[in-house]
């Protein structure tokens, strides 16, 4: 490891089932369990390299190529061939938290004519179009990072692409509504946005209904434009879906990504962000709900690799039940080109009831000494006992004061959606979802002698 | 019975005072052998329309109390008892002592994330009123406590407490006393931090709760300056988890002048008295 390496890997796995009461409390303490600012030590290692194997590459190009210092970090595999990944068996450190058994059929890769019904509202600016799988536009696409993506750019077989004229302002979102059939068979999917230089848009990928779904969604962000990606996973119960979102942020672009993860059986979505050109702007914000034997996974790679971008992601999730399940992987990389890199991470956990178990896994390489400021911030635990008490001192009671908390706890996030109507649509499935909340103990009081 | 009989004319005729009784309270910290005393014997009483001053230096448990009476679940209540006319405050949750009638303003009110002060306040007062206020006169309400509070009508959409200054806080403290109307509002140390404008106009708040109804304050300070704005009728000097001395406002002045040292130095004499005489007992 080059002496100019540092790496922070901080991970957090909470089991409520046996112990982590002294966790409680801390959970909305700002600066808790966080570590923040440049990383001093140099670690031995990290749990961030994913698959690397021998004749590794570097994707997409961001980075640039013949740069990258003797013995940083490993390069993260990427490949256009499934079978380059070999079959997962639930041992790699990409799958080591992933349910084999239930994710299986996104892995196996049968072929399948299945299909989502698509509602589409395009507002005036957008095309939407298909391209077959020698286009040169999925040529020029990241590539996928594991076996799930890479079957799923593979079997779709094309894919269909919103383009978003340059300098477009759009006077509504683009709204895909993606809904399951029901049917057993796997739904192989590859989306492309193409958002042209200058222009200003909101896409929502709204997915709904039961389906096995494998879609990769790749988001091409021009010079100076500003995207929101909006992906909102409100599946009914038994849902598979696994994906691989990549976004390539232009010169002083900017994109938002909020994810929402509400429904379904398993979800596992990977989200790529790397940066063509200096002075993009990232921001990843995602929510995420777990219920009872729900598995919600989601794993964050941002890959600095040109000067002046910034990074920011927050992600928050809620567990309650038993079985409750959430992994949250959020890896950032600063290379030594990437002087400038302004970065900051933070992922909180709110674990409802026992039985249900929040991974977080931050971790951040830096290369270079030269950039603004890097941090990240994970927490997880019960409620905060000093809010409730706020809260219920002044009348309000305890179950009501923990929906306030839990609703404060995600309209933080969902807010950033910046479309009042789906954010209300999100809050009321998420209060709903707490009304199921199993009868909340009642609040100690000290009794006197 | 007898009780029933009681609420249901306090309720009838507001204007029948309240009592806040503090008997023989002792409270502590920590679990087990980390346990720790704290209070050591409180006896007060706080009648509606009195006010009480109560001064003690750094760490000699008056937050404790505040707290303890509040039902704040770090504290174990050893002994005593508390009582809002005649109800037992101790058997209440936190939420029912102040549907009660008890309200705290906190020395450091806590920052929740998410939920608006709007959102808070209605709710607030929803659950001590039993019923939503109306919105048209709720809304003029807090207009007209905000802006009497020299608050930005911006605090309203904000989340509660989250990036407030000091200062603030403390008039988010005392805004909400003004509008959840309490029989014992218990004022931990807002006067700190605050600077002589805000300090003003903090205690002019207080002193409208005081002259609109039947309140029972309980002022816990460290200053006599916020007591030129709040006449106290009862200052209690507090030293080392008891009262050690009482008085009228003319305590204030003694205190200002010559600190806690005397009763600092009695009250550790006593101290190591009683734990001699308990060694001796147990011997
Ligand atoms: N968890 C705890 N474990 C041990 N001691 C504690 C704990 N919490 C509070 N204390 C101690 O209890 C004592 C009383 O604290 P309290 O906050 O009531 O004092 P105070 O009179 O309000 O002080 P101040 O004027 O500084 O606000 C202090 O010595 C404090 O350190
Ligand atoms: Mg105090």
């Amino acid at each position: 490891m080059s002496p100019d390496t540092t790496s922070t890997t901080t991970t957090s796995t909470t089991d409520l089932t046996t112990d982590s009461a002294d966790l409680a409390g801390e959970l909305f303490a700002p600066g808790v369990g966080a570590q923040a600012g440049p990383p001093t030590t140099p670690a031995a290692g990290t749990g961030s390299a994913g698959q690397a194997s021998p004749g590794a590459h570097s994707h997409g190009g961001a980075a640039p190529s013949g740069a990258v210092p003797t013995g940083s970090p490993a390069e993260r595999f990427t490949s256009l061939d499934p079978d380059a990944f070999g079959v997962p068996t639930g041992r790699e450190e990409t799958w080591r938290f992933t349910p084999m058994k239930r994710i299986r059929p996104l892995l196996d890769g049968a072929a399948s004519d299945a299909h989502l019904t698509w509602v589409t509202d395009l507002p005036e600016g957008v095309e939407l179009t298909s391209v077959d799988a020698d286009d040169p536009l999925l040529k020029g696409l990241p590539e996928p990072a594991d076996r799930l993506a890479a079957l799923a750019r593979q079997r779709s077989d094309g894919a269909a692409v919103i383009r978003i004229a340059a300098e477009a302002q759009l006077d509504r979102p683009v709204t895909l509504g993606l809904s399951g059939t029901g049917s057993d068979e796997v739904v192989w999917g590859q989306l492309v946005v193409e958002v042209g230089n200058f222009a200003k848009a909101t896409v929502v990928l709204d997915h709904s209904g039961l389906a096995r779904y494998a879609g990769g969604v790749a988001v091409l962000i021009g010079d100076g434009a500003s995207v929101t990606l909006v992906s909102v996973q409100d599946w009914a119960p038994g849902a598979v879906h696994g994906a691989q979102y990549d976004a390539v942020v232009g010169r002083d672009a900017t994109y938002r990504q909020v994810v929402v993860t509400l429904g379904g059986d398993l979800v596992r979505l990977v989200s790529n962000v790397q940066y063509s050109g200096p002075g993009g702007s990232a921001e990843l914000f995602g929510v995420y709900f777990a219920d009872e034997t729900q598995h919600q996974e989601h794993r964050l790679w941002v890959d600095h690799g040109v000067p002046n971008c910034r990074s920011n992601v927050k992600y928050k999730g809620a567990l309650q039940g038993e079985d409750a399940r959430t992994v949250w992987i959020g890896d950032v990389r600063i290379r030594p080109a990437a002087t400038g890199t302004e970065t900051y991470e933070l992922n909180r956990n709110l674990v409802l009831t026992d039985g249900a178990r929040a991974d977080s896994v931050p971790n951040l390489e830096i290369e270079t000494g030269e950039i603004v400021g890097a941090g990240h911030a994970s927490a997880t635990g019960r409620f905060d006992d000093e809010q409730l008490f706020y809260l219920c001192s002044r009348g309000i009671d305890a179950e009501t004061a923990r929906r306030l908390v839990v609703r404060g706890f995600f309209a933080d996030v969902v807010q950033e959606i910046g479309l009042p109507e789906l954010q209300d649509r999100l809050m009321r499935v998420i209060e709903t979802r707490l009304g199921a909340l199993p009868g909340l103990e009642e609040q100690p009081v000290e009794q006197a002698s | 019975m007898s009780v029933d009989t009681q609420a249901g004319v306090s309720a009838a005729t507001p204007s029948t005072g309240s009592v806040l009784e503090i008997r023989n309270l002792h409270v502590s910290v920590g679990e087990g052998d980390d346990a720790k005393e704290i209070l050591r014997g409180v006896d007060l009483t706080v009648r509606s329309g009195e006010t009480h001053a109560i001064m003690g230096p750094n760490g000699s448990g008056k937050s404790t109390l505040a707290y303890s009476i509040a039902g704040h679940p770090k504290y174990t209540i050893t002994a005593g008892t508390v009582t809002l006319d005649g109800e037992d405050v101790l058997a209440m949750k936190v939420d029912e002592r102040a549907r009660a009638g008890m309200f705290l303003a906190m020395q450091y009110p806590v920052e929740v994330p998410g939920v608006s002060v709007s959102n808070f306040l209605r709710t607030a007062a929803t659950a001590i009123k039993g019923e939503a206020p109306k919105l048209r006169t709720w809304v003029k309400d807090v207009k007209a406590e905000m802006t009497a509070l020299e608050m930005d009508p911006a605090f309203a959409e904000r989340n509660v407490n989250e990036g407030f200054s000091g200062g603030e806080k403390k008039r988010h403290e005392i805004l909400q006393m003004r509008l959840l109307k309490p029989k014992i509002a218990i004022l931990d140390e807002t006067d700190s931090g605050l600077d002589v404008d805000a300090l003003r106009i903090v205690s002019e708040g207080v002193n409208r709760t005081r002259a609109e109804g039947e309140v029972g304050v309980l002022l816990i300070t460290h200053y006599t300056r916020i007591l030129r704005y709040i006449k106290p009728d009862f200052v209690h000097v507090f030293v080392a988890g008891r009262i050690v001395e009482e008085g009228g406002p003319e305590l204030a002045d003694k205190l200002e002048s010559d600190g806690y040292a005397a009763y600092v130095k009695d009250s550790n004499e006593q101290a190591s008295a009683e734990r001699a005489a308990l060694e001796v007992g147990s011997a």
